[in-house]
């Protein structure tokens, strides 16, 4: 599936629930079901700043691809970066670091977070783009 | 007065959020605002907006009798001694920082000690952390026990003879449970050492008399009693005041200002360096005024008791949650309650609570120093003012156990 076709998919997906509180179940169930993390990588430097959870995002090249697994201790977070990397894992360098994000405005999720969450959001956006840069 | 008479003051207490009725259960960080506040704060500054105690011209008069009334009615509010006592600051943290920086350059010296405790706020720590390093002092920490009751006991052996200054808040903003300042302020001043009261918690939930507690210095902010933001107060005994040198240079502190050599004005002018927030500070006025009222009354006062023994209880018989800042037999407690839940992150909690209208606050609470204590990265706070019903605190405990359900 294209960067384009898994957008879609993502912005359909959420479109479906009209509740904050079943985006948020959504989450959840999305949180719960992440790939568990490599524990070596729980480390200061693998921590993005500016979220009022922690959230720790590791990566790696393979093939010319980036691959991302990430965690945090807050679930809603977990979803959150769940639904990035499910979007942005697999992909080139030079399609992340094109690519403009604004499929997080699309399903409403900056402005429907707290501030502090959306400048986690911020930071996780910024910090997978960086990683994707550095590797163009 | 009945609580509803009381919220129909409020207006924003009638809002919704999200299509559902606001709860704001985030008072202890910011209370709402009556009519009578921003009333006085629309009028003057639509007509009462001129430059305070310089111009001989109407509106300046007018202007500056708002800002001096206002000082001699936080003289009343806090029953100190004169109204010279009382120096108007954006906040609390300016008010602090102002302790920290004068009091520290007049009496503060290398090996010097100060002691904080640790359930302060960040605005009772940092200020003083830079002082010590400005000087080259020793910041010393009281602790609390387990249950989050200071260990007063401890004072005696913390003080020396090199102690210079004790910050205490009267009610920790994470805690809610009501300091014993009135011995605090005994123990230091049997060791000659002045004390500094955070009153941005205290003053709101009972009356304060400064005389009474014999503190040196207290300081609160206007916008946790329902006043206009950027609104502080620093009460100082005159003999501190006046051994202080000035906070900033600049313009109506200063009594002669020349090249070879600038005097200062008398207190407490010398520490309202430049314009003022002079047509917000009146607004303490009709907040102090409607802030009295509420804690004389019986009837309110009853029920904000029989509010936080609701959630006291229910947050207590839960297993799940972790309540910080519990009180004894003898400890008051004011209805603000940080907690923890087994197994569910307090910044989902309050994602969540937002989301069905309750506003609530969760992460470090400018504590971190206190979460280190407990060993948590945060907590979730639910923290009451007058105005909250039985009804919100009830809605508030649906909501939870609903969070609770969604993340467990």
């Amino acid at each position: 599936m294209s960067l384009e076709e898994k957008k879609q998919d993502v912005i359909e997906e959420f479109s479906m629930y009209d509740e904050w509180l079943d985006k948020y179940e959504y989450l959840i169930e999305l949180g719960k079901n992440l790939d568990s993390y490599d524990e070596n990588a729980r480390t200061e430097e693998h921590l993005i700043k500016g979220c009022q959870s922690r959230v720790w995002l590791d990566w790696r090249l393979e093939d010319g691809r980036l691959y991302f697994t990430a965690d945090s201790d807050a679930i809603i977070t977990k979803g959150i970066i769940s639904l990035l990397i499910g979007v942005y894992s697999g992909r080139t360098p030079r399609e992340i670091a094109d690519d403009d994000f604004s499929f997080i405005d699309r399903i409403g999720l900056k402005e429907n977070l707290s501030p502090t969450r959306a400048n986690g959001l911020v930071s996780m956006i910024r910090t997978i783009r960086q990683i994707a840069e550095t590797h163009v | 007065m009945t609580v509803q008479e009381l919220r129909n003051q409020f207006p924003a207490l009638a809002d919704s959020v999200y299509g559902k009725p606001l709860v704001y259960l985030d008072n202890a960080a910011t209370t709402q605002r009556p009519r009578s506040v921003f009333d006085l704060w629309d009028t003057l500054s639509a007509h009462a907006n001129a430059n305070i105690h310089r111009a001989v011209h109407c509106r300046a008069v007018e202007a500056t009798e708002q800002y001096e009334m206002t000082r001699d009615a936080v003289r009343d509010f806090l029953h100190a001694a004169a109204r010279e006592e009382i120096v108007f600051t954006s906040g609390t943290t300016q008010s602090i920082n102002l302790v920290a920086f004068c009091f520290g350059e007049a009496f503060v010296k290398e090996g010097d000690e100060i002691i904080v405790s640790v359930s302060e706020h960040h605005s009772n720590i940092v200020p003083w952390q830079m002082l010590c390093e400005r000087k080259k002092a020793v910041l010393k920490v009281l602790d609390i026990d387990e249950m989050g009751v200071l260990e007063v006991d401890s004072l005696r052996k913390l003080i020396s003879q090199r102690t210079k200054i004790v910050a205490i808040s009267q009610i920790s903003n994470v805690l809610g449970l009501v300091n014993p300042v009135k011995e605090i302020v005994r123990i230091c001043h049997e060791n000659d050492v002045p004390v500094l009261v955070d009153g941005a918690q205290g003053c709101v939930h009972a009356p304060v008399d400064v005389q009474d507690l014999d503190c040196d210095f207290y300081v609160f902010s206007g916008h946790k009693l329902f006043a206009a933001t950027g609104t502080g107060v620093l009460y100082g005994k005159k003999k501190w005041l006046e051994a202080m040198p000035p906070y900033m240079g600049g313009g109506e502190m200063i009594d002669r200002v020349r090249f070879c050599g600038t005097t200062y004005a008398p207190v407490p002018g010398k520490f309202e360096a430049g314009t003022q927030n002079f047509n917000a500070i009146p607004t303490l006025r009709p907040a102090m005024t409607l802030l009295r009222e509420v804690q004389n009354d019986v009837e309110l006062m009853q029920y904000q008791a029989a509010v936080m023994e609701t959630v006291l209880s229910a947050l207590q018989s839960d297993s799940r949650i972790r309540l910080f800042g519990v009180p004894r037999r003898t400890e008051k407690k004011i209805p603000l309650f940080s907690f923890c839940v087994e197994g569910a992150h307090h910044e989902d909690l309050a994602l969540i609570l937002d989301k069905m209208g309750v506003a609530v606050r969760s992460g470090q609470m400018c504590a971190e120093p206190l979460m280190d204590r407990f060993g948590v990265t945060g907590m979730l706070r639910a923290s009451f003012a007058p105005y909250n019903t039985l009804e919100e605190a009830e809605y508030f405990l649906r909501s939870l156990h609903k969070a609770m359900d969604m993340l467990l």
